[in-house]
């Protein structure tokens, strides 16, 4: 009998994560995942709830903890360690942030271990069987668009990594929360209440963070690959219009090489999955500030197949 | 049969036996080789003996994840070398590359999927100002800030204070001799670099034996076992390569070491290659280096702490007292390479800067790697 993770009684989580931990499975990776601190537990019941609860997993990518050094610091400093595989790679966060740190470290175990596929730092969603990718670095509005697209049908695979296979080029999904900054978070609480959002983070070196959870057919739709269609280079301006513009493919394909985790580091092979998902790819240049508009024109988008 | 609790031992020993592992073995291997910096080299080993299609792919996505930033370090290397070469060749210096720069450029197998964290040269002293001046206008500027640090490097080391090139990040040790000159052990200089070998137009290795010897220097003088078990791989890759390709390797290795000051080491190198991997070793050579050794009290001392800080530095590899063991190495290393008069006022001050010190070199969680500096060389993954 398989159950989902929204299924298990909130404190039942907990004391597993305290425990054995939970073991997660999100696209292609297992996370085993173990914290004693309750707002992390909140977190993954409330934005993990779709996915499969396993107790047990045979093989596991990353071994994560989120805890505190130790009792007699925790007292007079709230702070918690990121472990991965008992090392620490960061430095400690205060309590308040410990869901921002799980899902940043969660990001991180992605970003410095996983060469076996391409990696851009690049939100992915899907319409129409193809892949939307837009590469872009922070501060860009990426995050909010790829919420807004989301909320309005379009499949998310990724907010963070577009993972492109080595072998077909196609685009590999980690569909996890969305992770929204400072405005963004009310500009889409107003643009959808219908948006489910986790554990607030205030102050964090980043400013204000929260999760948004994933859509039902995007949690559902996890393990399934997309081909390359478009790749869309975003840039919120504030009060801008709306600006859909074609971008010649070399200077797309170096946007896109600077955006990502391991281009250089695959070498020949980096530069021809690159080249591969360019060539499949129809680029733009994306302006915005309105998302409704913007919402309508990648629904005209999604219309014009590559 | 596989010893569960620790199972890189013996993967590295006989790939066949990966064949015989379950899935829920590869959650103790993956880490160990992750922690030993061995997670490179053990795919390498997999593709060696064509054992792709018969191990789960999950696990292996970690090996080759590994064995692809190794790749480009070895391209990173190379280019380094290079750059190494301008830099040094007009200055009439040879480039002389030690341990993994070295295997690299001389492409023995065991470089294959070996992860490196700097580059190390070897220079005459007698050049060594010039040869800063020439390497800081290329871009290859002190990594130490701190005059301390600095004047610690310069007065009692055998190199200068690691560099750092603005542009790539490579790491750069520039050493002018082996060992510190306050050692207990004084290596001439001159004997290695009398005998190198030229293997590009320019750039050069240490001689076959030079290298084991240099190898062996390094590993059981240093206080560092983070890597210990890959030290030893290596070790036992270098006498297996240069037993077989080198005629007379083994008549002149142990003569060499007493040559040069170094037949400790070398006794030690031999005796835990045999001890953990199984090197064959012939038995003259055996012999040869037996005044190597120390007394038999030392020697079940030695053989307990090696035989725990040669495992790798994580939670499951540890034995009772693994913890002891490394830290009395440490003060060993220490003890061989400075008099007590220097080294208690430096230790001591390492200790408190440690326990005071504001910044550990840590990275913000959240900050994209992609921001970090010199995404172009690959630089960012070496482990320093």
């Amino acid at each position: 009998m398989t159950s989902r993770i929204s299924d298990l009684h909130l404190d039942y989580l907990h004391s597993i994560l305290q425990s054995s931990g939970l073991y997660l499975k999100t696209g292609p990776f297992t996370y085993r995942i173990r914290s004693s601190v309750r707002s992390v537990a909140e977190g993954l019941h409330l934005l993990y709830g779709q996915n499969q609860f396993h107790q047990k997993m045979e093989f596991v990518d990353f071994d994560i903890r989120l805890d505190s050094p130790n009792s007699l610091r925790r007292r007079f400093r709230p702070k918690l360690d990121f472990y991965f595989d008992h090392q620490t790679p960061f430095k400690p966060l205060p309590l308040t942030q410990a869901f921002a740190f799980l899902e940043w470290g969660m990001n991180w175990c992605i970003s410095v271990h996983m060469n076996q596929y391409l990696k851009l730092h690049a939100a992915v969603l899907e319409k129409n069987g193809r892949a939307l990718v837009m590469p872009a670095a922070p501060g860009s509005g990426k995050s909010t668009l790829c919420a807004a697209l989301m909320l309005r049908g379009w499949r998310l695979l990724s907010d963070e990594h577009a993972l492109v296979s080595l072998e077909d080029n196609s685009l590999i999904p980690v569909c996890r929360p969305i992770s929204l900054k400072n405005r963004s978070i009310k500009v889409i609480k107003q643009f959808d209440s219908s948006a489910v959002f986790g554990p607030l983070c205030e102050d964090t070196h980043k400013g204000t963070v929260v999760h948004m959870k994933p859509d039902a057919q995007s949690a559902a739709l996890d393990n399934q690959s997309v081909k390359p269609g478009w790749m869309v280079f975003p840039k919120y301006v504030a009060e801008g219009d709306t600006r859909l513009t074609e971008r010649i493919k070399e200077t797309a394909f170096l946007k896109a090489g600077d955006q990502s985790f391991n281009y250089s580091l695959l070498g020949a092979q980096g530069f021809e999955v690159m080249s591969n998902l360019i060539e499949a790819s129809d680029c733009y240049n994306f302006s915005y500030s309105n998302l409704d508009e913007a919402i309508e024109t990648f629904e005209k988008l999604s219309t014009t197949a590559a | 049969m596989i010893n569960s609790s620790y199972p890189l031992l013996d993967v590295l020993i006989d790939p066949e036996l990966l064949r015989e592992l379950t899935l829920a073995d590869w959650n103790e291997l993956i880490p160990q080789a992750r922690h030993a910096l061995l997670l490179g080299r053990l795919h390498a080993l997999i593709v060696q003996h064509d054992l792709s299609d018969a191990l789960p792919k999950q696990p292996l996505n970690h090996t080759l994840s590994a064995y692809l930033a190794s790749e480009k370090q070895r391209a990173s290397t190379l280019w380094e070398v290079v750059k190494l070469g301008r830099a040094l060749n007009s200055l009439d210096v040879p480039v002389i590359l030690l341990k993994g720069g070295a295997y690299i450029q001389a492409e023995l197998s065991l470089s294959n999927g070996r992860l490196l964290s700097d580059i190390d040269i070897l220079v005459p002293r007698e050049k060594l100002d010039d040869i800063e001046k020439g390497l800081h206008s290329r871009g290859w500027r002190s990594s130490k800030k701190d005059d301390y640090d600095d004047r610690y490097y310069r007065e009692w080391m055998h190199e200068i204070p690691p560099l750092k090139h603005i542009t790539r990040g490579s790491f750069l040790d520039v050493h002018h001799t082996i060992l510190p000159p306050t050692a207990k052990y004084k290596p001439a200089p001159e004997k290695l670099m009398a005998a190198v070998r030229e293997v590009n137009p320019g750039v050069c290795t240490l001689a076959p034996v030079d290298m084991v010897i240099h190898s062996a220097t390094h590993l059981f003088h240093e206080g560092d076992f983070d890597h210990g078990l890959r030290d030893i791989f290596d070790l036992h890759g270098l006498l297996i390569h240069f037993g077989e390709n080198e005629s007379g390797f083994w008549d002149e290795l142990a003569p060499r070491a007493i040559e040069l000051d170094l037949i400790h080491p070398l006794y030690y190198a031999l005796h835990y290659c045999s001890l953990i991997v199984g090197t064959e070793i012939p038995k003259k050579v055996i012999t040869q280096v037996k005044h190597g050794e120390p007394n038999m009290f030392m020697s079940k001392v030695m053989d307990g702490l090696f035989m725990r800080a040669l495992r790798p530095d994580h939670p499951s590899c540890d034995l009772p007292f693994t913890g002891l063991a490394r830290w009395l190495l440490y003060i060993r290393s220490h003890y061989l390479r400075m008099p007590l008069h220097l080294l208690i006022p430096h230790l001591t001050r390492k200790a408190w800067k440690r326990r005071f010190a504001e910044t550990v070199e840590q990275p913000k969680v959240g900050d994209t790697p992609i921001m970090q500096k010199n995404k172009t060389s690959g630089w960012r993954f070496w482990v320093r």
